[in-house]
């Protein structure tokens, strides 16, 4: 074992850990009765039905294999591929998240720039930051009048706190040496903001970009679960009303995935905007 | 002196002292610099050298008091007056090349791209660094190779006025050593105008023409001006040998050590500061005392 490298040793857990952890799932749900004779009432509640129980990961897997060999297919409003559902997501969060960015990141630098903009935005922006951004969906969809547009417009209000505020605090810590070496060479300021505090803020700003990321994809989840009709978070609990856990299963493992795959993603982005000094 | 290339008038800088009422870090401090002329100013720290130095860059206003270049009152930062930072200031997410080329290309916005390459590289040659390391980020180059970019860029920029700020403060002596002579070798080149302030006694005689020697602070002044009567070109280890630099050397330890705290604290009563020039030289043959030889002027 000594002759393992870290990393090797801690892969070779993870897989001890999630054997170990299956194992103990699979085993622990007790076999379905045999469904015996019915009452009307049982038969006409799903009593019978084999789907009511919380599923062994075997059956999971096979789920997962029988959605993702075939994750576009789309038979009618409620029974759609998990691809699609996801693809809807993704779509819902990044465009709520595009104009998240495109306000916050000019706002951002506009309050690091200003302490006077600072001082007159910072209690508007201490009320609204802790608001959960659910609470805004009646709202919303009372004056959007559109379920669509209501999502994006949650997702938009969750992700804009972080940008900007990380925006801000990055732009008002530029270094003093850094705007002076521009103030020396002239620089407008146009070219200033964009060839010294933009690359000077930007690991803070995509860290913060990286935050909403995160927590626009917690939200899009519940909201669709309000708004209905598409998405992972529909289908989430469309399957939850068809009693059908093991999907429910399924569909929790795949957010979790995109999650990862979204956070990886601004990760790379981080690593390209970072510097050291 | 009222013709001076780089003339300062009864600069003034006040503060508040924070309990509401404040205090004058310099006043009506006033000298001159000549084109081509090499300056260092020494003085003990809060007596204002870096304030005077900021005000010269345009990075801050003075109380009251003029700085005139060329016969115009300066107003701001300005691409006529390099600055070399004391932490470098180099932007670390640039190449050592591109932390050139960004000055140059501001200098010279109708340069074309080759141009400006072409001139960065040359003085960063000048500076010693060539070959793969002027691809590095800062954050991979030793200190004194960041030094070594940060000069590079301000001469590159050919300014009419170079200002350096305690330039090799953060350096190892070894290192200060060797940059002060690379220094020396671009600025013969150009015949640039240096001001710089320093610590450093010794740097001060090898890299200077003249010292202005500051009193401390607060209402500190430029109170001497002292000539270097050693002929360039210099070398580190050979002035010590000249009969001029133990004089110099002594004089300027004992301003420092002591005078410039017998004569600070008093307030100038709206008179130009002009500091009194002192030209020491042994080799003059007409003086036969071996002390110092004072010339007021």
């Amino acid at each position: 074992m000594g002759a393992l490298s870290e990393n090797k040793r801690a892969a070779l857990l993870s897989v001890l850990l999630l054997a170990v952890g299956l194992f103990i799932w699979e085993f622990s749900i007790p076999a379905q009765q045999a469904a015996g004779e019915l009452t009307e009432y049982e038969r006409l509640t799903g009593g019978g039905s084999a789907k009511a129980g919380v599923p062994p990961p075997s059956q999971v897997f096979a789920k997962a294999w029988e959605q993702l060999s075939n994750p576009f297919y789309d038979a009618g409003p409620n029974d759609k591929g998990i691809g699609i559902q996801i693809g809807y997501s993704i779509y819902r969060v990044l465009t709520g998240y595009f104009f998240a960015a495109l306000i916050a990141i000019p706002l951002g630098f506009l309050i690091g720039m200003s302490s006077v903009a600072y001082k007159a935005l910072n209690p508007f922006i201490q009320v609204l930051r802790p608001i959960s951004p659910l609470a805004w969906m009646p709202l919303a969809l009372f004056v959007i009048q559109d379920s669509e547009a209501s999502a994006i417009f949650v997702i938009f209000i969750c992700s804009i706190w972080p940008m900007l505020i990380n925006t801000a605090f990055g732009v008002a810590g530029v270094r003093e040496d850094w705007v002076n070496v521009a103030r020396t060479h002239e620089l407008g300021a146009l070219r200033t903001a964009f060839t010294v505090i933009l690359p000077a803020a930007a690991p803070t700003i995509v860290t913060g970009m990286r935050i909403s990321i995160g927590i626009a994809w917690l939200v899009i989840v519940a909201a669709e679960m309000l708004v209905g009709g598409t998405g992972i978070g529909y289908y989430v609990w469309n399957e939850w009303n068809n009693l059908d856990l093991t999907s429910v299963i399924f569909s929790i493992l795949m957010i979790g995935v995109v999650g990862m795959g979204l956070d990886a993603l601004f990760g790379l982005l981080q690593r390209s905007v970072a510097y050291e000094g | 002196m009222a013709h001076s290339f780089l003339s300062i008038e009864k600069l003034t800088q006040v503060y508040p002292d924070g309990n509401g009422g404040s205090f004058s870090v310099f006043e009506d401090a006033s000298f001159g610099v000549e084109k081509g002329e090499f300056v260092c100013i020494l003085g003990h720290s809060g007596c204002g050298k870096s304030t005077i130095m900021n005000i010269l860059a345009g990075l801050d206003e003075p109380t009251s008091g003029v700085v005139k270049m060329d016969g115009t009152a300066i107003s701001g930062p300005s691409l006529d007056r390099g600055v070399v930072f004391q932490n470098y200031s180099l932007l670390p997410w640039l190449t050592a090349l591109k932390n050139v080329t960004f000055g140059v290309a501001a200098r010279f916005p109708d340069w074309s791209r080759d141009k400006v390459t072409e001139h960065s590289v040359a003085f960063l040659e000048k500076v010693g660094l060539a070959g793969d390391a002027i691809h590095r980020k800062p954050s991979q180059l030793s200190g004194g190779m960041r030094q070594r970019v940060s000069i590079a860029r301000a001469f590159a920029n050919e300014p009419k006025l170079l200002l350096l700020d305690e330039p090799f403060g953060a350096l190892d002596a070894l290192t200060r050593g060797t940059i002060q002579d690379e220094l020396l070798k671009v600025w013969r080149g150009t015949n640039q105008t240096v001001f710089m302030i320093t610590h450093d006694i010794d740097e001060a005689i090898l890299l200077a023409d003249r010292i202005l020697l500051m009193t401390n602070g607060p209402l500190a002044r430029v109170a001497e001006s002292v000539d270097i009567t050693i002929p360039r070109p210099r070398n580190r280890t050979a002035i010590v040998e000249h009969p001029n630099y133990y004089a110099i050397r002594n004089h300027l330890v004992h301003f420092l050590g002591q005078r410039s705290q017998e004569l600070a604290g008093q307030p100038s009563d709206g008179q130009m500061q002009r500091p009194e020039t002192v030209h020491i030289d042994l080799t003059d043959d007409d003086s036969d005392e071996p002390g110092e030889h004072l010339r007021a002027v």
